[in-house]
C-alpha cells in the first residue's frame, strides 16, 4: 500500500515536471507567461488514472465471474408447468400489446419480431450447426426482393410470395452452402461475409431490374382480398366497411404484427422441434466434431445444407415481413451492419438457446428505441454490452440447456 | 458366449483390399497396399508414425478415395462409396484421438451412434435402441454410471470406452480403431483391449491400426507391418511379435 503512494506522487511529479513546460508556459507577446492551473490538472489526472488502473480489477472480475459462473452449471430441467404458464403469459402479453401501444409503439414490436425471426435462422445456422454465418442478411434481404420484385413483375400477392420468398430464401443458402461445404470458422466467415456484400452489390447495381438505390415499392398485405386503405383500388371494399367500423390507420399495423406473431410463434416452435428431432441432433454433432460425424455414417453435405437452407428460410421469410411493413425496400436496409446485429443477438442470446434469442432481440430492437437521446452511443453502448457479457456470462444471457435427450434406458434404471 | 468358428479359407473375406494407392494432393501415402479380414477375425496394422496407417484407415472410410485399387466388403465393391455410406454398409469406424461429441451427454453421444445403424432396425426405434444400448453399456459398465454426464467432462480412457461404444451402437459388421491405446495409462489400455476380445467373441470383426505394437500384436490373430506406405511384413500376431525384425523395429527389442 506504502508503494502505491509513492508511485502515485512520482507519477503526480512527473506528470508536472512533464506538462509544465508543454502546457504551463504560455507565449504572450513577448514575453512567457506561467499558468500553473494547467499542468496542476493534467498531473491530478495522471495521479487519479494511476490510481484507476491499480485498483484490483483482476480479484474484482474473477470474483464477479466466479458468482455469476455458478448457474452455468446443467441445472435440472425446471418444472414443466410453471415454464408452460411462462410461456402461455408471454404470448397473452404479445397478443395484447398492440391494443395497448400507440402506432409507434406497434411498429417497433414489428420490428422486434421481425429481428426475433431473423436470429432464430441465424440460431440454426450459426447456434445449432456452428456455421458461423457473417452475411445473414443476404437472406433477409432474399426474402425482401423476392416479396417485392414478385409483385413488381408477377403481381404476387403477400400471400402467395411469402411461401415463395421462403423458398427462394432457402435456395440461396444452398447455393451458399455448396461451395462453403468444406470451410470451416474464419475462412467461412469470410465467405459468406462476401455473398452477403454480393448480393447486396447486386440489388444495388442492377438498376433495371430492382431499380438500383431508388428501391421497390412493396404493397400492404390483404385480409381475404379486403383491403387496408380508405377507400379500396377499383370498386374493391376496404376492410372496415366489411366490418362496419370506422377507419383507423392502426388497423393495418395491428393486423400486420398479428399475422407476424403468428408466423413467428410457428417459427419458435417448428425450431424448438427441430432441435428435438435427430436432425437438430445432427446439427449440433456436426458443429461439435465433423471428423466424428462422417465417421458414424452422417452425411455431413446433407445436414450442412439443410441448416443453411433452413435458416435461410426463415430469415426470407423475416424479409417479407420487413417488406411489407416498410412499404418499401432499398439496399440500405440490407448492409453488413445488419448481418452483425443479428449476429449479436445470437451471441447475447445464447447460443443456440431459442429463448435466450428470443429475449436478446427484444431488448436489441427496443432498447435502442427506448434510448433515442443516446442514439449516437448506440454501437458503443452495444459494444460495451457484449465485451460485458462476454466476461460475466460468456455463454450467453440464457446459457443453453440442451434439449434433455434421453435414451429408453434398460430396465430399472429411472423411467 | 458362442464363438464364431474359425472360416476356411476359401471363404469371401470381409475386407479385401487389393493394390490399392492414395495419398493426398500430389503426396502419395500407400503404394499398392493389398490386405484382407476374414469374419471373426482380429487383424491389427502396425507401423511407425507416418506410415500410413491412419491414411489407410481413413481410404478404407472413402476419405481421401484411393487413387487405384479396389476395396472390397463382403464381395461388395466400396471402393468408389462416399464415407456415410459405407458406414451403413456395416464398417463403423472409431477415429483416432477419440472425437466424442463434448457437449453432449453419453447417452446422446450413443445415440448419434445409431445413425448408421441398418434402416430395418432404425424403423424399431426404442426396442432396437435399448438392445444396442443394453449391450454397449454390458461391455462398458463405466458408461452406464456416467451416461447423463457431458462427454468432455470424461477421462481419457472413458472417452475411448465412449467412442467404442458410440461406433458399436450401429451393430457393425467390422470395426475399425485408429489408435485405440493413444494417450492411454497402461492399464486402461489392458481394459480396452480386454473389452476388444470381447466385442470380437460377441461376433464383430475387427481391424485395429496401432503404434503400441506390442498390445496390439498380443491381441491380434493376425497382424500387417506398413512401413513408407508398403506392407512389408504379414503373420499371426504370436509370430510377428517373436520376429527379431518386428521386435528390432517396434519394440525395442534386440
Amino acid at each position: 500500500m506504502k508503494g502505491r503512494w509513492s508511485t502515485a506522487a512520482w507519477v503526480g511529479l512527473v506528470a508536472l515536471l512533464l506538462f509544465t513546460p508543454i502546457t504551463g508556459l504560455v507565449l504572450a507577446g513577448y514575453s512567457v507567461e506561467l499558468h500553473g492551473q494547467r499542468p496542476l490538472w493534467l498531473a491530478c489526472m495522471a495521479v487519479l488514472g494511476y490510481g484507476l488502473f491499480s485498483l484490483p480489477w483482476k480479484r474484482w472480475l474473477s470474483e464477479l465471474q466466479r458468482s455469476t459462473r455458478s448457474e452455468e452449471v446443467d441445472a435440472p430441467p425446471r418444472v414443466a408447468g410453471s415454464r408452460r404458464y411462462g410461456i402461455a403469459l408471454a404470448v397473452l402479453v404479445a397478443l395484447a400489446l398492440p391494443f395497448l401501444l400507440g402506432k409507434y409503439g406497434i411498429s417497433i414490436a414489428t420490428l422486434a419480431l421481425i429481428y426475433i425471426l431473423l436470429a432464430l435462422g441465424l440460431n440454426i445456422v450459426v447456434g445449432l450447426a456452428g456455421l458461423l454465418d457473417l452475411g445473414f442478411v443476404a437472406f433477409y434481404a432474399v426474402g425482401a426482393y423476392g416479396y417485392a420484385l414478385g409483385q413488381h413483375y408477377f403481381h404476387l400477392s403477400f400471400w402467395l410470395a411469402l411461401p415463395l420468398a421462403a423458398l427462394l430464401a432457402a435456395c440461396f443458402g444452398m447455393l451458399l452452402g455448396f461451395p462453403v461445404l468444406r470451410l470451416h470458422g474464419d475462412y467461412l466467415a469470410i465467405v459468406t461475409l462476401g455473398f452477403g456484400e454480393i448480393i447486396r452489390l447486386i440489388l444495388n447495381n442492377w438498376v433495371s431490374v430492382t431499380g438500383g438505390p431508388n428501391g421497390l415499392s412493396a404493397p400492404f398485405p390483404t385480409f381475404l382480398g379486403l383491403e387496408f386503405n380508405r377507400r379500396a383500388k377499383q370498386g374493391g371494399v376496404p376492410l372496415h366497411e366489411f366490418l362496419g367500423i370506422d377507419y383507423a390507420s392502426e388497423h393495418r399495423a395491428i393486423f400486420l404484427y398479428l399475422l407476424l406473431l403468428l408466423v413467428v410463434l410457428a417459427m419458435v416452435y417448428v425450431v424448438v422441434r427441430l432441435k428435438r428431432m435427430p436432425i437438430g441432433r445432427t446439427w449440433e454433432a456436426l458443429r461439435e466434431n465433423e471428423i466424428a460425424c462422417r465417421s458414424l455414417g452422417i452425411n455431413h453435405v446433407t445436414v450442412k445444407l439443410s441448416a443453411f437452407a433452413l435458416g435461410a428460410m426463415v430469415g426470407g421469410l423475416g424479409g417479407v415481413f420487413f417488406a411489407a411493413s416498410q412499404g418499401f425496400v432499398n439496399p440500405t436496409s440490407f448492409t453488413f451492419f445488419e448481418s452483425a446485429h443479428i449476429l449479436a443477438i445470437v451471441v447475447l442470446g445464447g447460443m443456440g438457446s431459442t429463448t435466450g434469442v428470443v429475449v436478446a432481440a427484444l431488448l436489441l430492437t427496443v432498447l435502442p428505441e427506448l434510448l433515442r437521446d443516446f442514439a449516437d452511443y448506440r454501437v458503443l453502448l452495444v459494444g460495451i454490452a457484449m465485451v460485458w457479457m462476454m466476461i460475466l456470462r460468456p455463454r450467453g444471457l440464457r446459457q443453453r440447456r440442451r434439449p434433455l435427450f434421453s435414451l429408453p434406458l434398460p430396465k430399472g434404471e429411472g423411467p | 458366449m458362442n464363438l464364431p468358428k474359425p472360416l476356411p479359407v476359401a471363404e469371401t473375406p470381409l475386407l479385401a483390399l487389393s493394390g490399392v494407392d492414395a495419398g493426398y494432393g500430389a503426396v502419395q501415402a500407400l503404394h499398392g497396399v493389398s490386405l484382407t479380414v476374414q469374419s471373426g477375425e482380429i487383424v491389427a496394422l502396425i507401423g511407425a508414425n507416418g506410415a500410413g496407417k491412419s491414411t489407410l484407415l481413413m481410404t478404407l472410410c472413402g476419405n481421401p478415395p484411393p487413387w487405384r485399387g479396389e476395396i472390397r466388403f463382403a464381395g461388395q465393391n466400396m471402393t468408389a462409396l462416399p464415407t456415410h455410406q459405407i458406414a451403413r454398409l456395416g464398417v463403423a469406424h472409431v477415429p483416432e484421438g477419440r472425437r466424442v461429441f463434448a457437449q453432449m451427454t453419453v447417452e446422446e453421444n450413443l445415440a448419434m451412434g445409431r445413425m448408421a445403424a441398418p434402416q430395418e432396425g432404425r424403423g424399431r426405434g426404442d426396442e432396437a435402441m435399448r438392445v444396442a444400448l443394453e449391450r454397449v453399456f454390458s461391455l462398458f459398465p463405466r458408461l452406464r454410471e456416467r451416461c447423463r454426464q457431458r462427454a468432455g467432462t470424461l477421462s481419457g480412457g472413458e472417452q475411448q470406452m465412449l467412442a467404442i461404444g458410440r461406433a458399436l451402437m450401429a451393430q457393425p459388421r467390422l470395426l475399425l480403431l485408429d489408435e485405440p491405446s493413444l494417450g492411454l495409462a497402461p492399464q486402461m489400455i489392458q481394459r480396452i483391449f480386454a473389452t476388444l476380445r470381447e466385442i470380437v467373441q460377441e461376433g464383430t470383426t475387427l481391424f485395429l491400426v496401432e503404434q503400441n505394437a506390442n498390445q496390439a500384436l498380443q491381441l491380434a490373430n493376425r497382424a500387417y507391418v506398413l512401413v513408407n506406405g508398403r506392407i512389408t511384413l504379414t503373420g499371426g500376431g504370436a509370430e510377428l511379435l517373436a520376429s527379431p525384425a518386428v521386435r528390432q523395429a517396434y519394440l525395442g527389442g534386440h
